[in-house]
């Protein structure tokens, strides 16, 4: 039981979390009449099978990454930004703004410009909560609820009265804007595959570096401790809580732009949430904050959404019940003080 | 359209459509005046409005007809307080955060509602229902001129229920040793447990009332409002009703008050059209408003809304 301790506790709990998890939607397939090693073998091959399917999980996963990267990044200054949705989309909105204006610009100075834009609105986005946190004291958590909902009808609103397009949608943005790919398209069999995957990348060696190799993130991570030690230390905490949100919502304005500029070229009028920022809360949770975490508890999700399709057609299981096990698997990392009691209990008896 | 007209238009709109917010915001009230935060409204109203719909179906199939729609909010209060123990142990004695365990319960039932569904049904939604939570006009109330129009006529039962369980939930938290306790528990833990009171056991009647209210509000909404159940049936209202909860300051007949606030301006962003003056205004507004206001309160803006001390915190017997 030494795995459950210490330094392992960080692999062994999430790890054991997925495992129980399956085992849970292994379990409600069996009772609802499916055959689990058919559909979990169909699963895996949906994931692995072919270089489309393969693709089409890097492709999903690019969104999860930097919404699990906002999530992550306020968790670690002690901030639970539950707004990645909305910021996500009023990102996703300001990169198709910039993405159809500037005709003849080069890529080169359009797709970062565009980027930027995403990452500017997502923070002005995360910046009223913040700022309402520093200063009045409000909890995150029900202000960014409220400003994913504000964020849903008044992007629908901006759609709607300035860049409608035929079919409750905006134009496709010009070519010098998009990350989409005819190259990286036909290696994988004509998935959606495009370049957002390196801007995913690029994140996560960013949050990295600036938690850990930065003052500012040492600041940012010590308020996330103590607040009361930090403030006594002389570090500011309100200005740290703003640029923790801040930046978090930057990280989730760019997943937006991840859908804007790679996978779709524009933007529909929304009728709800897309997901990505909600399930950005489930990969930051498994990969216990940290980057490199993020991005494998990603690819875990991405692909367990983009197998759930060949699982539907092959063992006609429902793709819901990937969502059950996505949710079981926040439950139990979330009680790990029940896996803890767990191993407490099973190494005392192994003592007597 | 002269203002009489205008009023029968509205207020009516906004009672049906406050409904199911109260039945979810009362179950907030308790669970969070015990001291645990409850994100999961969302998810619970979306199991209730799941199983109002196929109970009600398997009501009509039963034999039971006009009985059907009540059956099935029975159904869903005890489906409601079953999947709320879900969030209980996890959050109460597993220490878990409450709000991740919230926004888990909430994956967890739009996942499974669906996957019910389409395992049962063959489909991505239920069928329509044939027996529906209908409106009608109370005896001999409304006759009373004026009054009687705007409050007694084509209404429903279940807006008269919500509105009476909204004094009920107040008399309860308030003037029985039962709520002196479930509040004392989330406001100070630690001297409840002193005095005797099992916080645990508190706890976890809280959260599983507050799972009987949204099962219930959510049935009500598939029942009387939407009709059938799909994906988009229940998309947000969950959040609205903590939003209602948050803006009505904790308070059972506050949050009744601001579901009816929010009703009010959900049903001008949909009746706003026939209404002169308000043509003007775009829909947007309306519907952003609630979210707004509820920030606003939050900020000290619009009065002080603060939350119950120990909101959040597992009880750790024996910490200091």
């Amino acid at each position: 039981m030494k795995l459950l301790k210490g330094k392992w506790a960080s692999i062994t709990v999430p790890l054991l979390s997925v495992a129980l998890g399956l085992l849970v939607g292994g379990i409600i397939m069996l009772v609802s009449g499916y055959n689990p090693i058919v559909a979990y073998a169909a699963l895996f091959n949906g994931i692995f099978s072919n270089t489309y399917v393969l693709g089409e999980t890097v492709r999903q996963m690019t969104p999860l990454i930097l919404s699990g990267l906002a999530v992550a990044f306020a968790f670690r200054t002690g901030l639970f930004n539950i707004g990645v949705e909305g910021q996500l989309l009023v990102g996703w909105l300001a990169s198709v703004y910039v993405g159809l204006q500037f005709e003849g610009l080069s890529p080169i100075v359009h797709i970062p410009l565009a980027i930027i834009a995403a990452a500017l609105a997502g923070a002005i986005w995360a910046f009223v909560p913040g700022f309402l946190k520093a200063k009045y004291q409000v909890h995150e958590v029900i202000t960014t609820i409220m400003m994913n909902y504000v964020a849903l009808h008044v992007v629908n609103a901006i759609i709607r009265t300035y860049l409608l397009a035929p079919g409750e949608r905006t134009d496709q943005i010009n070519a010098s804007a998009s990350l989409q790919s005819p190259f990286l398209e036909s290696i994988t069999d004509f998935s959606r595959l495009h370049y957002g995957f390196v801007v995913a990348i690029i994140g996560a060696i960013i949050m990295w570096f600036l938690l850990w190799k930065t003052t500012t993130g040492y600041e940012l991570r010590s308020v996330g401790f103590n607040k009361y030690a930090s403030e006594y230390a002389g570090i500011n905490v309100q200005r740290n809580i703003v640029l923790s949100m801040v930046i978090s919502g930057a990280f989730a304005g760019i997943a937006g732009a991840m859908e804007g500029l790679g996978t779709y070229g524009y933007m529909t009028v929304m009728a709800d949430f897309t997901g990505v920022g909600f399930d950005g809360i489930a990969v930051a949770l498994l990969g216990a904050n940290g980057a490199l975490g993020v991005v494998l508890a990603s690819a875990l999700f991405g692909g367990l959404k983009i197998g759930a399709l060949n699982m539907q057609s092959v063992a006609q299981v429902p793709t819901q019940l990937v969502e059950i096990v996505i949710a079981m698997i926040i439950f139990f990392v979330a009680s790990s003080y029940l896996i803890h009691w767990i191993s407490n209990r099973v190494s005392k008896r192994g003592k007597i | 359209m002269d203002f009489m007209q205008i009023l029968q238009l509205i207020i009516p709109a906004a009672i049906f459509s406050a409904a199911p917010l109260i039945f979810t915001a009362l179950g907030g009230v308790f669970s969070e005046r015990s001291g645990v935060v409850n994100i999961g409204l969302e998810g619970l109203m979306l199991m209730g409005a799941f199983t109002g719909a196929l109970f009600t179906i398997l009501g009509e199939q039963w034999g039971m007809g006009a009985a059907s729609p009540w059956f099935s909010l029975v159904v869903a209060i005890i489906i409601g307080m079953l999947f709320s123990l879900l969030h209980a142990v996890a959050s109460i004695s597993f220490r878990a955060d409450q709000v991740v365990s919230g926004v888990a319960l909430n994956f967890l039932a739009a996942g499974l509602a669906i996957f019910l569904v389409k395992k049962i049904f063959d489909a991505g939604q239920t069928p329509i229902i044939q027996e529906r939570i209908y409106k009608t006009d109370v005896p001999f109330l409304s006759d009373i001129p004026f009054i009687g129009p705007l409050f007694f006529s084509s209404a429903y039962y279940t807006s008269y229920i919500a509105i009476a369980l909204a004094f009920l939930v107040w008399w309860v938290l308030y003037k029985t040793p039962f709520g002196l306790r479930l509040r004392s528990v989330g406001e100070h833990p630690m001297a409840a447990d002193t005095m005797g009171i099992n916080v645990t056991k508190m706890r976890y009647v809280a959260v599983m009332l507050s799972g009987g209210f949204a099962g219930l509000g959510g049935a009500v909404y598939a029942t009387s409002i939407a009709g059938n159940f799909s994906h988009a049936t229940i998309s947000g209202q969950g959040f609205m009703a903590l939003a209602a909860m948050i803006f009505g300051k904790w308070h059972p007949l506050g949050a009744m008050g601001a579901a009816l606030f929010f009703g009010l301006a959900q049903s001008l962003s949909i009746t706003g059209q026939q209404i002169p003056g308000l043509k003007e205004i775009p829909e947007v507004y309306l519907l952003i408003s609630p979210y707004v206001l509820t920030i606003l309160a939050l900020a000290g803006l619009v009065g002080r809304a603060d939350a119950p001390k120990a909101i959040g915190q597992p009880y750790e017997k024996g910490k200091r």
